[in-house]
């Protein structure tokens, strides 16, 4: 099995989900090569071959003409299968190259099993073994899915690649923005008590504030939480906010999607409050309590302060 | 102008799930039935994009069973001005590439200035169909927008990137964007929009005059994940609840020391 392999370049930096294609292809005992746009004052340590084409030329977005690029490595390494980050990057090139090869994709694999690739289904309540019916696939992995069992190490054999087809640029890339500085820096807190959606209403956030001081911590939320401006942005915890690991991270009303999980999942102890028993959140939780928030944080704050 | 968003209608994520009979997919009886997240981002970015640009004429299209119609109502409630009801009983056994390629096929005729999807489903979340469409329609597409602007035929978004951090990017109608969590503030349907919205064209078309290609993917098996990690689950009453959880940190913690 030949895997081609689609790191992942931003802001003059490689980035740390490059290793996870490794590990995954290692995982596989696939025989494979990397694709990277990206710079060679950024190489990935890495034993194999690299196709690199430079960002400064060809811009780090610009998917019609990445892809156009990607196309000509597989036209060459004829690989079984392609390999991405189940990313903002990944999802959004894979189904192009996908669709020109005719290839099925498996979005977000968290594992593969007897050879088939297994996806989460409903917020990960379910999963599902997806069965290609092409001989080529592509695969986005999911963030964390596929671990780094070792320190990456290597030195890849660069070839640099180009291509003219800039007609293709239907998408003008001006830059970035970076996320909102200030608030809380919640990485710096014992304790975090983080409201999820299940609070239900703005109102509610003051219980989970509470009970976040009786136990001396900082309250965090989950997107949800923030996107109806209901707390600052500094307070979201997950792939698209801050990464914590607290000695003690206090769930409640959030269901534990892969994206806040990625964000809290390394606290040393978990406990989640929710009124569904089922909640994923309980998967990585040391202890799940089954029930209404709205009742049980007041009660323990009550008791917490009491001690 | 004209624009076209597509939506999907899924079980509330809260739902306790069953495994059908063949053991491929969930069960679909006694589950709680909703719009899409994603898409009701790309609902109410189509509507606003509708109320900017005069004489714009906004479809909205789903692809499923018959209760779909249920969801799509309350899409023509928020401000859409017709529905097209792909009415496929089947549609959960449909492969990204199968739908996407239904929606391009209705799509290849209208002419449509601007597609709006939502980033992902919530039930497959395959996170394709909206990128899938474009390039089937050979237009331009960008994903996971958390800001939308359009004006003089260019549109000006954010995609949104692990960190929170934003790209900037432009491009020129017609394009396709799918949606992510954040974009807007989805408005709620009021009660005279939802008595109007009644008398509002609704068409069923059959996907079978639509499907022009075969899945490349099936689900083979599904079922519920192994609980690992041991962790415990206390039920019963609140105090009591609190005594333990409160006994359990002292051991196990520092937190409370
Ligand atoms: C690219 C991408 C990036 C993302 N980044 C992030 C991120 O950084 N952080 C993040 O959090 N999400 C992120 N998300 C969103 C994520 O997928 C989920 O949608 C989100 O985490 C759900 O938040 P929630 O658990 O609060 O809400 P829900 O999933 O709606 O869960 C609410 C929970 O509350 C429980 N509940 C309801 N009422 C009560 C009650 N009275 N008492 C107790 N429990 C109750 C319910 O049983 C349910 O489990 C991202 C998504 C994408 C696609
Ligand atoms: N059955 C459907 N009918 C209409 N639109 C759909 C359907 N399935 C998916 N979509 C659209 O495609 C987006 C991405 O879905 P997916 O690729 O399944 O994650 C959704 O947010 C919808 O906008």
């Amino acid at each position: 099995m030949k895997a081609l392999l689609v790191a992942e370049y931003r802001d003059g930096q490689l980035l740390g989900s490059t290793y996870e294609l490794v590990a995954f292809a290692n995982q596989l005992g696939a025989e494979s090569a990397m694709f990277l746009v990206g710079s060679d004052s950024a190489l990935p340590q890495y034993d194999g071959p690299l196709y690199l084409a430079d960002s400064g030329k060809y811009s780090e977005f610009n998917p019609a003409v990445h892809k156009q690029l990607l196309l000509d490595v597989i036209a060459k390494e004829q690989p079984e299968m392609v390999v991405f980050a189940h990313s903002s990057y990944g999802w959004d090139l894979a189904p192009r190259i996908a669709l020109t090869l005719g290839a099925a994709q498996v979005s977000e694999v968290v594992e593969i099993v007897d050879g088939v690739p297994v996806a989460p289904v409903c917020n990960s309540k379910l999963r599902r073994q997806v069965k290609a019916n092409t001989d080529r696939t592509v695969v986005t992995l999911q963030a964390g899915a596929f671990g780094l069992s070792d320190e990456p190490s290597g030195s890849p054999t660069v070839e640099m690649i180009d291509t003219d087809s800039d007609s293709a640029a239907q998408i003008e890339f001006c830059g970035y923005e970076e996320a909102e500085a200030g608030g809380v820096d919640l990485s710096k807190a014992d304790v975090i008590v983080s409201a999820g959606r299940g609070i239900g209403k703005p109102e509610n956030l003051e219980i989970v504030e509470v009970l976040a001081k009786a136990l001396g911590g900082e309250y965090g939320a989950s997107r949800p939480v923030v996107d109806s401006d209901w707390a600052d942005h500094s307070r979201q915890v997950g792939t698209t906010g801050q990464t914590v690991s607290p000695k003690l991270y206090v769930a409640c009303g959030i269901s534990g999607a892969i994206q806040h999980l990625a964000g809290m999942k390394k606290s040393e102890f978990i406990v989640a409050i929710n009124t569904d028993k089922d909640a994923p959140i309980g998967e990585v939780a040391d202890v799940l309590l089954v029930a209404d928030l709205k009742q049980f944080l007041p009660v323990l704050t009550e008791k917490v302060r009491a001690l | 102008m004209k624009i076209l968003v597509c939506i999907k209608q899924v079980p509330d994520m809260e739902s306790k799930f069953k495994i059908n009979a063949e053991g491929t997919w969930y069960d679909g009886i006694d589950l709680a039935w909703r719009m899409n997240e994603y898409d009701e981002y790309a609902v109410e970015q189509a509507v606003q994009l509708k109320e900017q640009v005069a004489g714009s004429d906004l479809t909205v299209l789903c692809i499923g069973r018959q209760q779909v119609q249920e969801t799509m109502k309350k899409a023509l409630a928020i401000g859409c001005d017709r529905g097209v009801h792909v009415a496929d009983e089947n549609s959960h056994q449909k492969d990204p590439f199968e739908i996407a390629s239904v929606i391009a096929e209705f799509a290849s005729d209208k002419g449509f200035d601007l597609i709006f999807t939502g980033m992902q489903s919530q039930d497959r979340g395959s996170a394709q169909v909206g990128v899938l469409i474009a390039e089937m329609l050979g237009m331009p597409s960008i994903s996971t927008i958390v800001d939308f602007a359009f004006a003089d035929g260019q549109i000006s978004a954010k995609r949104e990137l692990e960190g929170g951090i934003k790209a900037l990017v432009k491009t020129t109608a017609p394009a396709l964007v799918t949606c992510q969590l954040g974009l807007n503030t989805p408005r709620y349907p009021t009660l005279p929009n939802i008595m109007k919205a009644k008398k509002k064209e609704l068409l069923s078309v059959e996907v079978a005059d639509l499907l022009k290609v075969e899945a490349k993917q099936e689900t083979a098996k599904i079922y519920f994940p192994e609980k690992k990690g041991g962790g415990l689950v206390l039920e019963g009453e609140v105090a009591d609840l609190a005594d333990q959880l409160i006994q359990i940190l002292k051991d196990k913690t520092a937190v409370l020391a």
